[in-house]
């Protein structure tokens, strides 16, 4: 079964599809019709037979599904060995998948338990003239692009950063074939149990899943006027974040922050204020359609990313941007 | 409980852009004269989710980490954190490496120190951002692992984590000995003391090569990548902002509201 095929590993959930899996297979599909080859799809789990239905109506030309109770939940220990084989014996030159939070586990683990390598968190890949993959990725917080080629001649792995991508559309009447495949698993190499996962509770609209984000920082100057990010939050509909230095500085608590080492958020509106721009912060926000920044500073490094600015005092400004949102919402 | 603490030092990633540079034809970032590069900001997490464990549970904690001259300042801030001892892996051979590469030799060290119960690394490196290091390691030393991890518990000698996800966490129980990515949700990192700072003063840093860990130089640095680098640059952002001019800011901010409205944003 050597066909040299494209692999999109779908990230593991029960019931419906995950978003991220169709980022992944549009990218695929993209990679597989420049290859000739055919795209197929690892698809684990329990009771995910009809996401089969989904990913071949929307570009995949094999489904291999592997249904067993031992793939659920997910552990690294039960799906790395199992996609390890279906790897080797699928014939896959190309392997691609979601870089979550766990994709960026078992991918990386998967790479090197085939002997090869991965590059992880691709803004972009591409098929390079040699037919190569080519992956491209942000490195040193944003302030540098990497381009990089798979060593050796095995098989190449990227994950893909979520909510970059557009989810592979519907095509119409496209074919594709699903094969069963048998679990084996040893019992010895499966080491960890893992539990369920545990949604954490966060208050107002999920800020990583928000369609619009208020955020504010260093430049809103202290907690008392910390009321002003909040009411033009609720004036738009949107969830409020904030960035590293209005965490540390003890204004909001952590799970606001959004950056680097918090929250990515991909929303199609993203105001931020009083925020200087740091790369920290921008890791966290590159995935929001629109940018509106309003600062003091016309050098702040803000608006070299953002698309709308207001150079001002966000004491004067957001009162009335506030009364404004709310007079055109109400209509 | 013995713990090992792979550590890396980088960049200071908190420079301003504009000071940013990189060799494109070296492929290299070209580090701003003056600033001092830095434990890694998730490794930093990484210790102190260690000296936490040892404060609980006793045991010794050995730090490592694969680099120049200039990371033994990063080793001895590690013991003045309150680490028992470290190791700096240099060899001109190590130079050059990826994420796998890095991780073959940290594997090799982490054998040559003897019996260990737990292995931590930062989540990532602020740096390349690959975050391959501990799935690496852990697939090196046929051990069981988990990344990024936000909770550690020992209950009765097995291992409990909070691997995290994003809209919460995964409970996982593991045996020892691990390898765990910490994540920055763990603790907040502590400052060296008068004492500590002393002690790694007065620390023996001992350097070990690739020969010393028993590996060929075609496993390690250069040679020993599995991902290739072929080109590094510092993407061009032209700025696209539109400013909203305005005569007073009360002004500014209504033609900005007026402007979302326009564009269907709110």
């Amino acid at each position: 079964m050597a066909d040299g095929s494209v692999l999109v590993i779908a990230e593991p959930s029960e019931g419906q599809l995950a978003p991220v899996t169709l980022e992944v297979l549009g990218v695929g599909r993209r990679l597989a019709t420049t290859l000739g080859v055919p795209l197929a799809v690892a698809l684990l789990g329990q009771e995910v037979e009809r996401q089969a239905e989904e990913l071949i109506a929307r570009g995949a030309d094999r489904v291999y599904l592997l249904v067993d109770p031992r793939l659920v939940p997910y552990q690294a220990d039960t799906w790395v060995p199992v996609l390890a084989d279906l790897v080797r014996d699928s014939g896959a030159t190309i392997v691609l998948l979601s870089h979550t939070q766990t994709g960026r586990e078992y991918g990386t683990r998967l790479a090197f338990r085939l002997g090869t390598g991965i590059v992880t968190d691709c803004s972009d890949v591409q098929i390079d003239t040699d037919g190569r993959l080519l992956a491209i990725k942000p490195v040193y917080g944003g302030n540098a692009v990497a381009e990089y080629k798979l060593a050796g001649d095995g098989v190449q792995v990227a994950s893909l950063r979520p909510k970059l991508f557009d989810p592979a559309p519907r095509l119409a009447e496209h074919q594709g074939e699903v094969v069963r495949r048998e679990v084996q698993l040893a019992p010895e190499a499966v080491r960890t149990r893992a539990g369920a996962r545990v949604r954490a509770a966060v208050a107002g609209p999920d800020l990583e899943n928000a369609q619009r984000v208020v955020a504010g920082g260093r430049g809103v100057g202290g907690p008392e006027n910390w009321h002003l990010i909040e009411e033009l939050a609720e004036a738009i509909g949107a969830a409020v974040g904030a960035s590293r230095a209005a965490v540390d500085a003890g204004w909001v608590p952590g799970p606001l922050q959004i950056g680097l080492t918090g929250a990515k958020i991909s929303p199609q509106l993203y105001i931020a204020v009083g925020i200087s721009g740091a790369v920290q912060h921008l890791a966290g926000c590159t995935g929001a359609r629109t940018i509106v920044a309003i600062n003091r500073d016309p050098e702040a490094n803000i608006f070299r990313h953002a698309h709308l600015g207001v150079v001002g005092n966000l004491k004067e400004v957001l009162p009335a941007l506030i009364r404004k949102c709310r007079e055109l919402t109400a209509q | 409980m013995d713990i090992v603490v792979c550590i890396k030092q980088v960049p200071d990633p908190e420079i301003p852009p504009s000071q940013f540079k990189v060799d494109e034809a070296a492929k290299r970032v070209v580090p701003p004269p003056g600033v001092q590069p830095v434990i890694s900001t998730f490794d930093l997490h990484a210790i102190e989710a260690a000296l936490q464990l040892k404060e609980r549970h006793g045991g010794k904690i050995t730090v490592l980490s694969l680099g120049p001259a200039s990371v033994r300042d990063a080793l001895k801030r590690a013991i003045a954190m309150g680490c028992d001892a470290a190791v700096q892996l240099d060899d001109p051979a190590f130079e050059g490496g990826d994420s796998f590469a890095t991780a073959v030799a940290l594997a090799a060290a982490i054998r040559k120190l003897g019996a260990f119960d737990l292995v931590l690394t930062g989540r990532q490196a602020s740096d390349w951002d690959s975050g391959q290091v501990p799935s690496a390691l852990a697939e090196l030393l046929g051990i069981p692992g988990a990344v990024p991890v936000q909770k550690i518990e020992l209950r009765d000698g097995t291992l409990y984590v909070e691997r995290v996800t994003e809209d919460g966490y995964q409970p996982i129980e593991m045996p020892l000995p691990a390898v765990l990515g910490i994540s920055n949700e763990i603790n907040q990192p502590r400052y060296p003391t008068l004492k500590g700072i002393m002690a790694a003063g007065k620390a023996q840093i001992p350097v070990w090569s690739a020969a010393d860990l028993g590996l060929t130089p075609d496993q390690v640095g250069e040679r020993g990548r599995r991902v290739i680098l072929t080109r590094l640059y510092v993407p061009v952002r032209e700025s696209r902002c539109e400013f909203i001019e305005a005569e007073t800011p009360q002004e500014a901010g209504e033609k900005l509201a007026l402007r979302l409205r326009e564009a269907r944003l709110i």
